[in-house]
Formats: structure tokens, C-alpha cells, sequence
């Protein structure tokens, strides 16, 4: 059409911002999973910047190579970050395997779709298996909303010489930050297992083959790498910063 | 749900936009994101309690490290380097904002750590 150059003057534009098709050339429901994980991203980054703000406010700060050098169930000490690292790699791996599904969406290889999701289902509930490992492990030594351990205990994640006011104080900001930011992500993670259940039900009762798309495979999808980016982020600034 | 079925028909050449994740590309992905996790590791258990790097430097680095994996996730696993750039930039300019708030309250909590002292 715009090859002719002598056009009558109400020609219907076909230009993609000129109405009449989605200019993102995306279907609906997956532009508005990304405006929720748009919204999320931002409830996230408030929760991290304030836990920021808190710790750079701080004096001291528990030692993050000290408070998780546990791994559960085989070292009490002396492992910083082992137990840490396998979670994160449980998670990427799962993330690996939700793409996986996807892929084998666009192939519309009903069987691939199955197992990659019971793959990424299995890698979340891994994951909050570990996380509800760590989160018994700090309980125990005395963390929690509003606790923190006894002086004793305490000092043990502290360079020596920090007075024990500001142990305690910097503690329990410590423990409510990462329990709430933790949670929180937990919560998404859980959530996400139960809407990836239900999706591969979709799948196995044959919802997406009758409807000749598997995009829900990836709008799903997008929820859940989302959740393994949080974690990037929680990683880095809870464990490693 | 049936606007769904009708809309993936009426773009149906879509799909071949789709074909560019492949098998090959998902593994080579989920290699760079697990090396650029060991470097971190690496700098967290060995470089940095040895003071292989200063201490200034080490905080930036892991920034630096999380931000190339978010780009990798997002552009890759989210598959957003592969949708319209209109689309693309609807959801990265927003992002923006949160660089913000960040140098609010990195501003402010300089504020609070005087009035605490």
C-alpha cells in the first residue's frame, strides 16, 4: 500500500500504532502478565531498597558469611553460602526446565510440555523445601519476627568488639527484613507451583491442544522466571552483600 | 478464552518469531547464568576474604554480576530481546523509576546514620 505514492487523501493506515491490532503484536493476556510482573518488580524493589536504606543506616551489620554457614542436616558450621548456592541453583535449573516447556510448546509436543512442567514443578517444591530447611535452622538459633537470639548467640555472626546494644538493635532489623523479604518470595514461589499444577492439568486433559496454542504454558512461564529474577536479586543482596 | 484461540490465529506468523529459543540457546543461557554464579561465589569465599579485591570494589562487582544475569533471564528466558521493541521499552522505561527511589533513600539513610550517632 505505501508503495504508491499518489494515495486518495483517507487511506486506512496500516502503521502498527494506527489502531485496529495490538501494536505490541502480542496477545493480550501475556501484555498484561508482564504489566502485573511490571507492578510486582516494583513491590519488590520497594521491599529491597528499604532493606537498603535500613542497612546502610546501620553501624553494623550481621555478617552474611557467618549468620548462613549452616547446610542442613550435614554441616552446623563452617559451609558459608553451600546451602544458599544449591538453592539458587534449584531454582535456575527449574527456570531451566520451564523453557524448556515452552520450547516444546511451540512444537505443540503435548508429551515434552508434561514432563518439562513436572520437572519445574518438582524444582519449586525443591526449593521451598530448602527455603522451609533454612528458615527452621534460624528459628532455632533465635530469629524471627520481633526475636532475636541470646547475647551468647549473637555474638557469633558479629566481628568481636561490636557493643551488644547495637547487636541487638542491627539484629533485629536484620530478621525482620529477612524474614518478610524471604517470605515474600516464598509466597510467589508457592503460588507459582500451584499455577504451574494447574496448568499441567490443562495440559494433560488436552485444554491447550483443543485450543491449538500452548501460550498459557508461557504466559505462566513468565511468572516463574520472574520469581527466579527476584531471587538473582535477593541472593545478591542478602547473601552475598 | 476464545479471544485468545482467534487472536493466536490472526497472527499466526508470530510463531516463527517464537523459533529463535531454541534447545541449543536455552543450555547455552543457563551455562552463562550458572558461571556468572560461580564467579560470585568465587568472590565471596576466596577473593574477598583474602583481599585479592578491595573492599569497595566488591559490592559493585556483585552488582554489576546480578544485573547481567537479570538482563540474560529477562532477554532470554523471558524472551523479551525477542518481542516488538515498543514492547520491550513499555515494560524496561518503568523499571527506570526504581533507580529513583534508590537515590532518595540512599540519600536519606546517610541522613539517618547521623541522627543515630
Amino acid at each position: 500500500m505505501s508503495t504508491a505514492v499518489a494515495q486518495p487523501i483517507d487511506e486506512v493506515k496500516s502503521t502498527p500504532w494506527s489502531g485496529g491490532r495490538s501494536p505490541f503484536n502480542a496477545e493480550y493476556g501475556k501484555i498484561m502478565m508482564w504489566f502485573f510482573l511490571l507492578s510486582d518488580a516494583f513491590t519488590f524493589s520497594s521491599l529491597l531498597i528499604s532493606y537498603g536504606a535500613l542497612r546502610f543506616s546501620a553501624p553494623v551489620w550481621p555478617a552474611p558469611s557467618l549468620v548462613f554457614q549452616s547446610f542442613p542436616g550435614l554441616f552446623e558450621h563452617d559451609a558459608p553460602l553451600v546451602f544458599v548456592g544449591l538453592m539458587t541453583f534449584i531454582l535456575i535449573m527449574s527456570s531451566v526446565t520451564m523453557v524448556l516447556a515452552v520450547e516444546a510448546g511451540h512444537r505443540n509436543a503435548k508429551k515434552e510440555v508434561v514432563w518439562w512442567m513436572i520437572g519445574t514443578i518438582i524444582g519449586g517444591l525443591m526449593f521451598l523445601g530448602c527455603q522451609a530447611l533454612e528458615w527452621t535452622h534460624l528459628h532455632g538459633e533465635g530469629f524471627w519476627w520481633g526475636h532475636i537470639p541470646n547475647k551468647e548467640t549473637l555474638q557469633e555472626f558479629f566481628k568481636p568488639g561490636v557493643p551488644l546494644l547495637q547487636q541487638q538493635h542491627t539484629s533485629q532489623s536484620f530478621a525482620n527484613l529477612f524474614f518478610t523479604i524471604t517470605g515474600f518470595h516464598g509466597f510467589h514461589v508457592f503460588t507459582g507451583v500451584i499455577i504451574n499444577i494447574i496448568i499441567t492439568v490443562n495440559v494433560l486433559i488436552g485444554t491447550y491442544q483443543k485450543r491449538g496454542s500452548y501460550l498459557m504454558v508461557e504466559k505462566v512461564g513468565l511468572y516463574w522466571h520472574f520469581v527466579d529474577l527476584v531471587w538473582v536479586f535477593v541472593f545478591t543482596f542478602f547473601y552475598l552483600v | 478464552m476464545s479471544s485468545e484461540t482467534t487472536d493466536v490465529h490472526a497472527h499466526g506468523d508470530e510463531h516463527g518469531e517464537h523459533g529463535t529459543m531454541t534447545k541449543k540457546r536455552i543450555w547455552k543461557v543457563f551455562f552463562i547464568l550458572l558461571a556468572i554464579t560461580c564467579v560470585e561465589f568465587f568472590i565471596a569465599l576466596y577473593l574477598a576474604p583474602h583481599h585479592y579485591i578491595g573492599a569497595n570494589y566488591v559490592n559493585p562487582i556483585y552488582i554489576i554480576l546480578t544485573l547481567l544475569k537479570a538482563f540474560y533471564i529477562v532477554g532470554y528466558f523471558m524472551h523479551l530481546k525477542f518481542e516488538k521493541l515498543d514492547m520491550a521499552l513499555a515494560i524496561i522505561i518503568p523499571i527506570l523509576f526504581i533507580i529513583g527511589l534508590i537515590l532518595v533513600l540512599t540519600n536519606e539513610s546517610h541522613y539517618w546514620i547521623d541522627l543515630r550517632l
